[in-house]
């Protein structure tokens, strides 16, 4: 593995789709999506669900299982092409450089395992030391998340802990082999907004510290809005807009990312009817031709119906969107 | 909705001093203790509601906010009935229906509605959505003839944005979104005056919450209901509420108009619990952190149920239960710093 720069470009996607093989034929969940993400950098995958951000969230590193499989595109990460790879090398990376975090943190630890035995055993897996090393680099990424008296708390397990301590427990246990990039699917959803909090405070501030990579899914656009830098929002599989995420919050382009922004409560207008979306997402087995919102799109011409917009810059060249309104 | 003409009504429901204890002991022998060299026999009791008195005024939406645990579920349950409390009464205008008997509650089940949270489990899955609705319909009107039942179904259906299409499927063939309109349209069937909604869009996609919470407003703003609305999305909360509640273990910590509680809050934990909501163009900053975590209500100690966490705990707080006391703009706050001068109420 080459050492990376400061700035260098720590994970690309290009063009990738994700099919999933069922017996009526190839149903598309992930529809040629592209984005890059530069070392030490927080992007946000924002979507309703069905969007498909959770899909692709874990077909970076791979972890799509049957029958769902890479149709096309690739990821590549630190420059080297991993979507490719075999089980063994994917496992390296899997654990060392890439992270992954999910929602709900009581499925993530093995509930009749101590957190001591899960945690060294994440360690041992990786880098040839003793149990008493590893134990104590435990100790001290337990402190890392700010969990107290962690020598006591290696030896309990999972049930033993607060909802928002085992989700400092999982991103311990994601810290362990010092990652470059953590994927966070849906952390804080299972949690309430005051652990929600310091959750999001913990993720900056590691991310700060290590110079580490963060793609934060969710569905939450507040959340984004306060811990990534960049954002790209996800519908029926495709990504409709993105860019920087001040810039993408304070002046949306997409039909689909006016409507979701407009449909959350502000205080402004406390007590009015909110600006809803009518309709819902659909479903992948009939996503309708041409853009896939036009349906649900107030805006639509006749040209959506037919065809399907391509992301395609707009103003400045971070800015993308996929909208036949927003193109000559 | 904010409509200063409801403010001096006498209210529709009300609770006075509400306690309900879940008694989690189990049988004899798990309740049987060795001690000190003594056979002890203890009780595990949850407080889930300590003390808790409110009313809602007709036509307002009083909402209750609160981590997951702190009991505002339990609450909206003890409201409606579903729970009886342990002591304390429940007032439906001016009749206390706590103590009634099924029979005599009959009346009041028309009137008194509720909304859950999860569409999915509400709903029963081998019945047709018409079954659904005509149940409690036939239930309460029963001198209703086909033709008039068949009518009001459709009425209601129209109402929630339904199409009258659903009335001959299942459950499973709808969304969550639809489910949650099915939800509310079979509250709606029997015209109460008042529904208790538990968490009623969080289980839904934030386009779909919006529409939801659209059709909550309009139905409140044509039949005049009164919302009981339970949640822990407090931006939702903002939006929609007369009133606001917050609850930590058990206890109202502070009740005030939506309006004064966002742009002040003076209890230090809905301080705290609303400097944690995510808000849309922020950076992470200035968040209220506070120490540990939510204890479990299982034999809480005496004092403020706050005072482990509270940055201002002085020694009364961890002896004294603080009392629900109103201050000069109208709104009630249970604490002893604000009470006795040393926590600064200005923002």
């Amino acid at each position: 593995m080459s050492k990376p720069e400061s700035h260098s470009i720590l994970l690309e996607v290009q063009d990738l789709v994700i099919n999933f093989a069922l017996r009526g034929g190839d149903l598309t969940a992930l529809n040629g999506i592209s984005f890059s993400l530069n070392q030490g950098e927080r992007l946000g995958l924002v979507g309703e669900s069905g969007a498909g951000k959770s899909v692709a969230g874990f077909s970076i590193i791979n972890l799509i299982s049957k029958p769902g499989y890479i149709a096309k595109g690739k990821v590549l990460f630190q420059g080297r092409e991993i979507s490719a790879l075999s089980f063994e090398q994917l496992r390296r990376i899997r654990g060392n450089g890439i992270n992954m975090v999910f929602q709900d943190p009581m499925m993530t630890l093995n509930p009749v395992l101590t957190i001591g035995i899960q945690m060294v055993e994440t360690i041992k897996a990786h880098q040839e030391i003793s149990d008493q090393e590893a134990a104590a680099m435990a100790v001290d990424k337990l402190r890392q998340v700010h969990i107290p008296s962690p020598e006591k708390r290696l030896t309990q397990y999972p049930h033993e802990f607060s909802g928002g301590m085992r989700q400092r427990i999982i991103i311990a246990i994601a810290l362990l082999n010092n990652p470059q990039l953590i994927i966070a699917d849906e952390p804080t959803t299972a949690l309430d907004v005051t652990i929600q909090a310091e959750i999001m405070d913990l993720f900056l501030e590691l991310c700060s510290q290590q110079n580490m990579g963060l793609i934060l899914i969710t569905h939450d656009l507040a959340v984004v809005s306060e811990t990534t830098e960049k954002m790209a929002v996800m519908y029926a599989g495709r990504i409709v807009e993105q860019g920087p995420t001040d810039e993408v919050i304070a002046d949306p382009q997409h039909p689909y990312t006016q409507g979701l922004i407009a449909a959350l409560p502000q205080t402004e207008h406390r007590g009015t009817r909110l600006n809803q979306i009518p309709g819902t997402m659909p479903i992948l087995t009939s996503i309708p031709p041409g853009c896939s919102f036009h349906p649900r799109c107030t805006k639509a011409r006749d040209i959506c119906s037919v065809y399907t917009p391509e992301l395609a810059p707009i103003q400045a060249r971070e800015r993308l969107v996929a909208c036949h309104l927003l193109q000559p | 909705m904010q409509n200063a003409e409801y403010t001096d009504q006498a209210p529709l429901v009300s609770v006075v001093h509400l306690h309900k204890i879940f008694d989690i002991s189990g049988g004899l022998l798990d309740q049987l203790s060795w001690q000190q060299g003594r056979l002890r026999r203890e009780k595990t009791l949850v407080k889930a509601i300590t003390n808790v008195s409110f009313g809602i005024r007709p036509g307002e939406t009083l909402s209750v906010v609160g981590e997951s645990g702190c009991g505002k579920s339990t609450l909206g349950r003890t409201v409606i009935g579903l729970h009886q409390p342990n002591s304390g009464q429940v007032y439906y205008g001016s009749t206390r229906i706590d103590t009634f008997s099924p029979k005599q509650m009959l009346p009041f089940r028309r009137r008194m509605q509720m909304v859950f949270q999860d569409p999915y489990a509400s709903l029963n899955p081998r019945k047709r959505v018409v079954k659904i609705l005509e149940e409690p319909l036939a239930f309460h009107f029963p001198r209703l003839s086909a033709a008039e039942r068949k009518d009001r179904l459709e009425e209601v259906m129209l109402q929630v944005g339904g199409d009258p299409q659903w009335l001959i499927r299942l459950p499973h063939e709808f969304s969550g979104g639809q489910r949650q309109r099915i939800s509310i349209a079979r509250a709606l069937i029997v015209d109460p005056d008042f529904i208790v909604a538990d968490e009623p869009i969080s289980a839904l996609d934030v386009s779909i919450q919006a529409q939801i919470l659209n059709l909550m407003l309009d139905a409140q703003e044509e039949r005049g209901l009164a919302y009981l609305f339970i949640a822990h999305d407090l931006s939702v909360v903002e939006h929609i509420s007369t009133r606001v509640a917050v609850m930590y273990l058990g206890t109202v910590c502070e009740l005030a108009e939506s309006g004064d509680l966002f742009a002040n809050p003076m209890h230090p934990y809905t301080k705290a619990l609303l400097s944690a909501i995510p808000r849309l163009g922020t950076k992470r900053e200035g968040h209220v952190k506070l120490r540990g975590e939510v204890p479990t209500p299982i034999n809480l100690p005496p004092g403020c149920v706050f005072h482990r966490r509270c940055r201002f705990a002085r020694d009364i707080c961890r002896l004294e239960f603080p009392e629900l006391m109103t201050m000069a703009d109208g709104r009630e706050v249970a604490c002893h710093g604000i009470r006795e001068g040393w926590i600064c109420t200005l923002h």
